[in-house]
């Protein structure tokens, strides 16, 4: 009589090795498909988690107001939305820039998040620094590094004049190195 | 009659599911006869969780995880939702007697050298659950969805930043996207409510499994050290011959821990309620005052005291560090004394690391490294001088930003000395050399005031003087 165990399975392509015993295989077959079905969940799953980070982003120029609006040597605060917010994301899709008219025609547009750990700083238009509310950086008007622990200056964004309008580039959040 | 049926209905529930005995038994397993009050952390920790989890899946009744609409459901919840200030206010002292509860199980078991062989596991999955713990404070904090919210994001992202090589990627994941926006709260929300809890479950039954492999351990007593050999035995014969069954002699003292434990928080969220919602959750509004949940409140502090240049390392590497040590600790000290008369040192760490989370959180409380941005111009009578040049420094001192930073009596702010008495202490000329100069945590302000500026100032920096007998 032959043992059923030794049996080759008819099911098994090719030869396998001998000493694979029926309970053997059938133990590695389970896990070998439990692992398909578990990656056939997986890649969606994982793909529709990690995918929107790997889009290439598209940044827009958005307007922030006439260019007469603005007064030269005057630093104030404009909001502008981000390039492709979702329908729900509501006031969260606003970013905003410290904008500055340099003279007739040139902008400088910060970042208002401190390099230190991303809080907002505010301008002190007497005082001409920015500050930061969260551990205490200051930023010279250039947005040099004045004092405490920001590790670089305040980042700028692309900033341009169109027909009449300031525009910014949307940018992703600046984040320190 | 009525007994006989319900003895009739018991008698075949416990046949055909069988799980009274599985039960029974497990909660009848003997412990130490004297695991007395000490031993109710960790069931208080449990039940901290169960509290969130009940109050959870209430708040998420009315919760929205939209970016664009979790704040006004926050407020409908919190001002018109009948019960919602109260549950609110449930979830969030909840939360913070969880995070507590598992702080003192934490040194308790730490000072009781129960971490020691064969319990090494139950305390590394125990760490795990203080990581999940802190990581459900920090994502619930989030889902708050006010402006604290979105900054604390975004201070998150920034210190996920600060990682080699995926730091720029781990931030924007942090954030869902490039900024923070619609993306941002949904993840948040699946991640404090789905992911998180999950692995809560996952990892307290599994610490809870590792409870009743190895027993509760007996209370230490100084000259008789763990064994590996010999320590299960030893244990054994304990139970055998002392050994009270869990239920009910020990489990008593947990139930009134933990009743007591959700009374105090029902009487928190009655009288102190949860936290005020801030602003709403738009980041183009500048106007703002980060500041994390009080139990991150000393990080906080941390991270305005690093010393500058420092933060690269210690953002990433602390945490990473600290975790080693905490995982570590049981492998490398599972034998040998488990008293505290053995072990001073043990007394001395945990005095040292509440003492260092205590002092860090008052200064985070405090954060005098802020700068006071309500400061009012200083007053005549402060000042001394309604014309000339006192006055016009008094007014220069708030103009340019001095008084955001230094004091002057009651006003201003802490960032910087004193200046009350300024004049007591440094001479015109070493004035001037730090104003122009300024320091590591001050402006240079050479190039932002004009001689006749500067000479008002120093007019009226030389009159903070404090009158001495």
């Amino acid at each position: 009589m032959k043992d059923p165990n030794t049996e080759p399975c008819a099911h098994v392509p090719l030869a396998s090795p001998p000493e694979l015993s029926r309970r053997k295989f059938l133990a590695r077959f389970s896990l070998a498909v439990g692992s398909v079905g578990a990656l056939i969940v997986a890649v969606p799953v994982v793909g529709f988690i990690v995918a929107p980070f790997f889009k290439r982003k598209v940044e827009v120029w958005r307007s922030v107001g006439k260019v007469q609006g603005f007064k030269v040597g005057e630093t104030v605060a404009v909001d502008y939305e981000d390039a492709s917010p979702l329908p729900w994301a509501g006031v969260t899709a606003k970013s905003a820039a410290w904008l500055r008219r340099e003279n007739a025609d040139t902008f400088i547009a910060f970042s208002i998040n401190c390099t230190h750990l991303g809080c907002p700083v505010r301008w002190l238009p007497k005082a001409n620094l920015f500050m930061c509310p969260c551990h205490g950086g200051v930023y010279y008007e250039d947005g040099a590094v004045a004092a405490g622990p920001p590790p670089l200056p305040l980042p700028r964004y692309p900033v341009r004049v169109k027909d009449g309008d300031v525009q910014i580039q949307t940018s992703p959040l600046p984040i320190s190195k | 009659m009525l007994k006989r049926i319900f003895h009739q209905v018991r008698d075949w529930v416990d046949d055909r599911t069988g799980l009274p005995e599985m039960i029974g038994k497990k909660a009848r397993h003997l412990v130490p006869p004297d695991a007395k009050w000490w031993y109710v952390f960790g069931s208080a920790t449990l039940c901290a969780f169960m509290v969130q989890v009940v109050t959870g899946i209430a708040l998420a009744f009315s919760y929205i995880p939209s970016s664009g609409e979790a704040y006004a459901t926050l407020h409908f919840i919190s001002d018109e939702a009948p019960f919602g200030h109260f549950l609110r206010g449930l979830h969030y002292y909840g939360a913070s007697a969880m995070v507590l509860m598992v702080g003192l199980h934490m040194a308790q078991v730490f000072l009781a050298g129960s971490y020691k062989f064969p319990r090494e596991l139950n305390w590394a999955t125990g760490v795990l659950l203080l990581a999940f713990t802190l990581a459900m404070g920090f994502t619930g904090q989030l889902l708050r969805g006010d402006q604290n919210a979105v900054w604390t994001v975004v201070v998150a992202a920034e210190q996920a930043g600060r990682a080699p090589f995926i730091g720029q990627w781990l931030g924007h994941f942090i954030l869902g996207g490039a900024t923070v926006g619609g993306a941002t709260f949904t993840r948040f929300f699946a991640i404090h409510v789905f992911i998180m809890p999950s692995f809560i479950f996952a990892f307290v039954g599994l610490h809870l499994w590792l409870v009743l492999r190895h027993g509760i351990s007996e209370p230490p007593k100084a000259g008789q050290p763990v064994d590996p050999k010999t320590y299960r035995q030893e244990y054994q014969e304990l139970i055998k011959k002392k050994g009270r069954p869990f239920w009910p002699d020990a489990a008593w003292r947990d139930a009134v821990f933990c009743v007591a434990m959700i009374g105090v928080i029902a009487v928190l969220a009655l009288v102190s309620g949860p936290p005020q919602l801030g602003k709403p959750p738009d980041p183009s509004i500048i106007d703002a005052t980060p500041r994390p949940d009080w139990y991150f409140m000393w990080y906080f502090a941390v991270l305005a005291l690093l010393p500058h240049g420092t933060e690269q390392y210690v953002l990433i590497y602390g945490p990473l560090l600290v975790g080693i040590i905490l995982m570590g600790l049981p492998f490398i000290f599972n034998r040998g004394e488990r008293s505290l008369r053995r072990r001073p040192w043990a007394i001395a760490i945990v005095v040292m690391i509440v003492v260092m989370i205590a002092t860090l959180w008052l200064e985070g409380v405090k954060s005098p490294w802020s700068p006071n941005f309500k400061a009012q111009p200083l007053s005549a009578s402060v000042v001394g001088a309604t014309n000339g040049p006192v006055f016009l420094g008094g007014r220069l001192f708030h103009d340019k930003g001095c008084i955001n930073c230094h004091l002057i009596g009651d006003d201003g702010g802490r960032r910087g000395p004193d200046l009350t008495d300024v004049a007591g202490r440094l001479s015109k000329n070493q004035m001037i050399l730090r104003i122009a100069n300024g320091a590591v945590n001050m402006p240079a302000y050479a190039g932002n005031l004009t001689p006749a500026e500067m000479d008002a100032l120093l007019a009226f920096l030389e009159t903070r003087k404090i009158q001495r007998p």
